[in-house]
């Protein structure tokens, strides 16, 4: 068994390793796996704000995922064809410029999380994992049917968007920009958990009336804590879109919920790193079973079915141990 | 709009509603006795559906296809019951998520890897193929009418079952408290597994009966199975009447909303728009009846506890 943080440095920093490494010996196409399993860990970090720390098991983030794609998406489309976004009740123009993208990405994000968050929290349990997966659903219609922005076939960008002082098409750079994301997200993380709305969250999940009678909501708490996730996830969708340069309705797909999810669990449940770690893994095997066989997910599935049977704390619970009460 | 159109239309919809029954109806047993929510059904779905077809290639007939299709669901259910999701009862929902979602993996890839990606073809019984005419000169598929015919027989016999019979009386027991049935005598864990069968089996029909009017391939089950899940949040969990109300309302909405919002839209908008936006909004009409429903009563129609 190894303590937590030893850990953590060194998911982090062979995380880092790999694709310099990469950059050495000339393999281009590992940095782009490196940043697929780097913007999927941040997509899961943002759930895991909501799964691990509220205990809100949403199976709809990918709806996040996609707006933060779509976001990328429609702005990177209207600059390219050199067409308004919209003439009234304002000119806005289409953009190529990440922080742009980004900001926009995480507005459009939280409004949803906060409308979505606003009635699914009426309900608990297994209504609230229904509602979450059916709004899911909901996005991924609309988004077929938009037939405006590709439909079914989605929407190709041409060339990267751009972020300032950096060459975002060389894949090294692109990596350390989604990098650098991700570990802002992480230490976000990691504050949050230690704050008093932390605190009060965790409380929340765990005796949801104790936290009321001492004057808190908790209801209000988890909302905070839904829409947060939300952003999160939705940066990484912007990130994810700029990396294929393509975006296209399965983003929005129940699947991709399904997989942010698996991140975690791989990883490990509530834990600063489970998301990493599970991500990490998760790309890995498909890549190489993907490699072995058609059908990896058969196996995908095997490996899931026994963490959940038999190994709850996920690869982090096997290496470390069970979570510490009081970190 | 004619009036033919929109009975056409209205038939559409209660066609598809009694076939969301079929799934709704074992999903909300399912979570009703055993308090288990079961992303494997839509698995289970496609089970009955490849059966089906299978059975009906090799012996033509498809009365056999769909006895076929209702015996394979119902021992897969009962093979997945007894392996893993028996171990899933006293857990909490998020590993009831992770662990049918993992058997979704392994039934689609499984299904794969055995019938290839290719959609399979069920074709529908001559004696049932062919329009019928309906009072009032509408022509209408036969089939349809009896997939109609046959949702609303089995959710006449669902309810005979749960309110008459001893099996009946043991799984509304089993609803209400388990320890206490346990208590008594019955032999819960088969009791599990029998109601876990049912629910299968009925899946099962529902996927060979819907893949005769469409095709039988891979991943046919989540987009029901997710919509089977919004007919049970309007209708409440683990109340059939609930699910019979629910997936009629959802049935129709979404038929009659892919129809009439386009048109409607057409009155005050250029055509090319109108026909866009109103396909759309009708593509999301059904999540904007679940969150009316949810807004107006959050334990859904008939839903007795959160």
């Amino acid at each position: 068994m190894m303590p937590e943080r030893v850990l953590n440095a060194v998911v982090l920093a062979g995380l880092l390793a790999v694709p310099l490494w990469a950059l050495v010996v000339d393999e281009p196409f590992t940095i782009t796996l490196a940043t697929r399993a780097v913007i999927f860990a941040l997509a899961a970090v943002g759930l895991n704000i909501a799964l691990g720390f509220g205990g809100l098991v949403s199976l709809g983030h990918a709806v996040f995922f996609g707006l933060g794609g779509y976001a990328m998406g429609i702005l990177a489309h209207h600059a390219q064809t050199f067409t308004p976004l919209a003439e009234w009740p304002f000119l806005i123009e289409g953009t190529k410029s990440m922080p742009v993208i980004w900001l926009v990405a995480m507005l459009t994000s939280g409004v949803a999380a906060l409308l979505i968050g606003l009635l699914s929290l009426r309900t608990t349990g297994v209504y609230f994992i229904m509602i979450t997966l059916a709004f899911g659903q909901m996005f991924y219609y609309f988004a077929i049917s938009w037939a405006a922005y590709g439909g079914e076939d989605g929407l190709s960008i041409y060339v990267r968007n751009d972020f300032p002082g950096l060459n975002t098409l060389v894949p090294i750079q692109f990596f350390g920009l989604c990098f650098a994301l991700l570990c802002v997200a992480l230490l976000f993380t990691a504050l949050l958990a230690r704050s008093p709305f932390g605190l009060a969250l965790n409380a929340a999940r765990q005796v949801p009336a104790r936290v009321e009678t001492v004057g808190l909501d908790p209801l209000r708490l988890k909302l905070v804590a839904f829409v947060i996730s939300g952003v999160i996830t939705g940066l990484a969708g912007a990130l994810f879109a700029d990396l294929n340069r393509f975006v296209s309705p399965t983003m929005f797909s129940w699947q991709m919920s399904g997989e942010i999810i698996i991140f975690i669990i791989l990883g490990g449940t509530a834990r600063l790193f489970g998301p990493v770690v599970g991500a990490v893994l998760f790309v890995t095997l498909e890549h190489f079973l993907g490699g072995l066989s058609d059908y990896w997910h058969i196996y995908l599935g095997a490996l899931l079915l026994l963490i959940v049977l038999f190994a709850r704390g996920g690869v982090i619970g096997l290496l470390a141990g069970r979570a510490r009460l009081h970190d | 709009m004619s009036t033919i159109l929109i009975i056409e239309q209205v038939l559409n919809g209660l066609q598809f509603g009694v076939m969301l029954f079929l799934m709704a109806a074992g999903l909300t047993l399912i979570f009703g006795v055993m308090g288990l929510i079961n992303l494997a059904h839509g698995s289970l779905y496609m089970v009955g559906a490849f059966a089906a077809a299978a059975v009906a290639g090799l012996t033509g007939s498809f009365l056999l296809a769909l006895v076929a299709a209702m015996a394979a669901a119902a021992m897969a259910g009962m093979l997945i019951e007894t392996v893993v999701i028996r171990r899933l009862y006293a857990t909490d929902h998020l590993d009831q998520v992770l662990a049918t979602f993992a058997l979704i993996l392994i039934f689609s890839e499984g299904t794969r890897w055995i019938f290839g990606s290719f959609p399979l073809f069920l074709d529908i019984p001559d004696a049932l193929s062919g329009p019928v005419t309906l009072p009032g000169g509408i022509e209408y598929p036969f089939y349809r009418l009896v997939l109609i015919g046959v949702g609303l027989a089995v959710a006449a016999g669902l309810t005979l079952l749960i309110n008459r019979t001893r099996i009946g009386i043991q799984i509304r027991a089993g609803e209400n408290d388990r320890e206490m049935i346990a208590a008594l005598g019955v032999d819960i864990s088969r009791l599990y597994t029998l109601v876990f069968a049912l629910g299968a089996a009925l899946a099962g029909l529902a996927g060979a009966l819907v893949g005769a009017i469409q095709s039988v391939q891979v991943g046919m089950g989540e987009p029901v199975l997710i919509l089977a899940f919004v007919v049970i949040v309007i209708g409440g969990i683990g109340s059939i009447k609930g699910a019979l109300v629910g997936a009629l309302l959802v049935g129709l909405t979404d038929t009659l909303g892919g129809i009439f919002l386009p048109e409607l839209f057409k009155l005050f908008m250029a055509p090319a728009t109108a026909s866009s936006a109103g396909s759309a909004l009708a593509s999301m009409a059904i999540y904007i009846l679940m969150g009316v429903v949810l807004i107006w009563r959050p334990t859904g129609l008939y839903g007795a506890r959160a």
